[in-house]
Order: structure tokens, then sequence, then C-alpha cells
């Protein structure tokens, strides 16, 4: 399945990336893939909380993908919190 | 009235939107770049969005006041963007026939924006420049940014 990931704000400055695509397996979940970017970009794991969006919706971390979805990474919103909190993973 | 802007907010704009005869009050909040944070001086700040979801979020947040309080009409509108000191990054006005419904939907209706709407703002300083909500401690622990409080939920 072909996945098209945003990245917003600190994370796309860290990143040096506004949009990547990826390809994962069929049964892949938001947080799953949010895993897998943190392992393939440094960056992503200095980064604190990170809150999901698929397909301009926040969703939740057990949310599976399907082909096509965008994802965006949301990092922490000027004045507040996202609904699904991540911590920082290290 | 519901979006965002690149260009300065026109306040007029929003209460010409929330004007109805059924109405009795107009609540209007803007809410300003200042020129310091945090013990530095402020030079700029610009906003950046998710201009689809940043606009549904923004439409279901005025549903929810709409569903909430017996308000007549809402607009809403965020400037993204470099937004110099003083002027409006965001504007919410609120009408309804009784002030103290238009006052509780317009607090609600910024409370919420703040917390779930996807616009960063970063702070440009003498020195430096920060991603508003996306300090760390030291320790690398996350810390809780300002959260303005007292949203019914």
């Amino acid at each position: 399945m072909t996945i098209r990931i945003l990245l917003f704000a600190s994370l796309r400055e860290r990143t040096g990336e506004r949009a990547l695509t990826r390809e994962v397996a069929e049964g892949t979940t938001a947080a799953d893939l949010l895993a897998e970017l943190r392992r393939d970009l440094p960056a992503l794991r200095a980064s604190g909380r990170i809150s999901l969006a698929v397909n301009e919706e926040y969703c939740e971390p057990e949310r599976l993908l399907r082909d096509g979805d965008e994802v965006a990474l949301i990092p922490p919103v000027s004045g507040g919190r996202g609904c699904l909190q991540r911590e920082r993973s290290e | 009235m519901l979006r965002l802007t690149r260009e300065p907010i026109r306040i007029d704009d929003l209460l010409s939107a929330v004007g109805d005869p059924a109405a009795g009050a107009v609540v209007l909040f803007v809410g300003t770049t200042r020129d310091h944070n945090d013990g530095r001086r402020v030079e700029r700040l610009e906003y950046e969005a998710y201009p689809g979801m940043a606009e549904k979020e923004i439409e279901r947040i005025a549903e929810e006041a709409t569903a909430r309080w017996p308000i007549a009409r809402i607009a809403v509108v965020h400037r993204t963007g470099v937004v110099p000191i003083g002027d409006a990054s965001v504007a919410i006005a609120a009408s309804s026939a009784h002030r103290a419904d238009a006052f509780a939907a317009a607090r609600f209706t910024i409370d919420r924006l703040k917390e779930l709407v996807p616009i960063w703002k970063k702070e440009f300083f003498d020195g430096g420049a920060v991603w508003i909500g996306d300090q760390t401690g030291r320790d690398g622990s996350w810390q809780e940014p300002a959260v303005v409080k007292g949203s019914p939920s």
C-alpha cells in the first residue's frame, strides 16, 4: 500500500522533508508507521509528542492504514495538545 | 465565515458576518502578536497551517459551539504566514440573543482552536527562533505547553 506522509513546522524543518511516500504492508497501523519513520529518520526521534491525522482527521494509534491514505505528523499545535499524544520514544 | 487567510484580518468582515436581527449581543475576540514571550523580545511571528485539516477542524469547532449554545452566528479567521507584532493572528466573533451565550461560545472556540487546529507558531527573537509547543526539557522530557484552561468539556 502506498501512503503519503506530510510533515509540518518543527518536524518539517528537522527532517528537511515536507512530504514523503512510503510503501507499507497490509495491517500497518498509524502507530506502526510512526515507529517506522522514527527508526528511519533520526530527526523525528528527538521530537516530542507527535499526533497523527489520517486524511485530515486526528486518528487513534490503532487506526489501520489503507492504500492511498494521507498521514500527517502533527507536532504540538501553537497553544495546546492534539488528540493522540505520543511520548518521546527513547 | 470560517477560514484561513494570508492577508491582514479585517475585523469589520467578521462583525458583518455575524450580524443577525435576532442577536442582542456580539462578542469579538482578537488574538494579537505580542513583542515578548518567556523573557525574550519577539521580533516577529510566523504561522504555518495544514490548510485542509485546519479549516475542517475550525468548522467542527464552530459546529460544536453552535450545538452547545444558542448562538446566532459565529465567524473564525486565522492568519498564516508572517504576522507583524501587534497585528491580529486570529479573530472570532459570535452573536447571540443574550450576551452570556456569545461570551461562552467565543471563549470555547478560541480554547478549542488552540488545542486542536493544526496551526503552528514560530517565534523569531534576537539570536534565534523557536516553534512554540516544541520545546523539550533539558532531560529530553516533554514540557507541557501553556494551555488555556477552562473550556467546557
